[in-house]
């Protein structure tokens, strides 16, 4: 526990310390995510403490975003003032984000699944 | 006896940070509680039952959100480790991974556009001012990076995180109606979707539904948020939004 929670915080430190240096416009956790990520393929495998630990941690990933949810208590005034256009940026913006992406990629499967079933039925020919 | 006792440990309560971070888990549990007792109804999603009843008990209290956030913040650290270890749930899809590359990287760069023009659209459309557009737009984008785009591009970080939370909750409340309706079977799919629409707390909504699904979220989310700080100040530039 103790050694995975290590790594996953040297990946963190290591990646917020990349953004710093670089000025790369993501958040150091996400590049943290990707340098541990590559060295897991390095590695090529994952300990079952690290496995354990990261389980343990996403468990409740829904928690952590509770503290800046209550923020919302100082947004008030701007949000009466334009909530109808808030709401419909909200709801109707991520369910056709939702949409949109899901039909992308499962456009894009058939369209590829199609192309190497025509190419293989032109070899076969 | 008087009341002074009581206030007097009040204060001494109120003044440290285990008293906010106590009343963090205590509230998310209960949420958590309900949730289950409604049967997993997407509707009484944890996340917006447990920040009502906090913002109930700030209310009543008369507690400002600094004085809560000094003890909530020790959760709220906690986003940035586990962000970083949704690199092993990825890493154990490897194999879809590779052969989906494609498909993946079409959805994400529509995904990534669709979300943000739609908010802003949509916004801008029903009267919202340009702080507001600009708050909304980055709102797909997991909380971290999209409170840093917001500042950024002249928007408020602060809206931008509630923003941001509330997108997750309508991905998680609505989002698996919605793949149901367009008849998406693939958990691949429906993942990426996921992550692309509603981020972190989309992700964690996937987790409940399969392990698969959640893998191929928390992907998508980590790679849209890299797509859309590279590409949403171009969008707002050509939207003549920018430095608003």
């Amino acid at each position: 526990m103790l050694q995975a929670l290590t790594l996953i915080l040297l990946c963190q430190l290591a990646g917020e310390t990349v953004v710093l240096l670089t000025g790369l416009p993501v958040p150091g956790p996400v590049l943290g995510m990707l340098l541990l990520l590559v060295w897991l393929f390095l590695r090529g495998g994952v300990s079952e403490e690290v496995g354990r630990t990261a389980d343990a941690l996403l468990a409740h990933f829904s928690l952590l975003f509770v503290p800046a949810g209550v923020g919302v208590m100082l947004h008030w005034e701007r949000i009466q003032g334009q909530w109808p256009a808030i709401a419909a940026a909200l709801l109707l913006g991520t369910l056709v984000t939702l949409a949109v992406t899901a039909l992308t990629m499962a456009g894009t499967q058939r369209l590829l699944a199609t192309v190497s079933r025509r190419r293989r039925g032109a070899v076969g020919d | 006896m008087t009341d002074a006792p009581f206030t007097e440990i009040w204060v001494y309560l109120a003044a440290s940070p285990l008293l906010w971070l106590s009343a963090t888990l205590v509230c998310y549990l209960a949420a958590d509680r309900l949730y289950r007792l409604g049967r997993s109804n997407p509707l009484l999603n944890p996340v917006a039952v447990a920040v009502a009843l906090l913002i109930g008990i700030l209310t009543l209290t008369g507690t400002p959100y600094a004085v809560y956030f000094d003890g909530a913040q020790f959760v709220h650290f906690l986003l940035g480790p586990a962000t970083v270890s949704l690199a092993i749930p990825l890493y154990r899809q490897r194999e879809r991974l590779g052969a989906l590359a494609v498909p993946i990287g079409a959805a994400l760069l529509v995904g990534v556009l669709t979300a943000s023009l739609s908010a802003i659209g949509l916004a801008a459309w029903l009267g919202a001012d340009t702080a507001t557009q600009i708050s909304l737009a980055p709102k797909s984008v997991t909380a971290p990076v999209a409170m840093g785009i917001s500042e950024k591009l002249g928007g408020i970080p602060s809206l931008t995180a509630v923003l941001v939370v509330s997108t997750g909750i309508v991905g998680a409340v609505f989002g698996t109606g919605v793949l149901r309706l367009l008849r998406i079977r693939d958990d691949a799919v429906k993942g990426v979707a996921m992550g692309v629409a509603s981020h972190g707390i989309g992700t964690a909504r996937a987790f409940q539904v399969s392990p698969t699904m959640g893998a191929f979220s928390g992907l998508a989310m980590a790679l849209s948020a890299f797509l859309t700080a590279a590409l949403l100040p171009s969008v707002l530039d050509w939207l003549g939004l920018a430095g608003g």
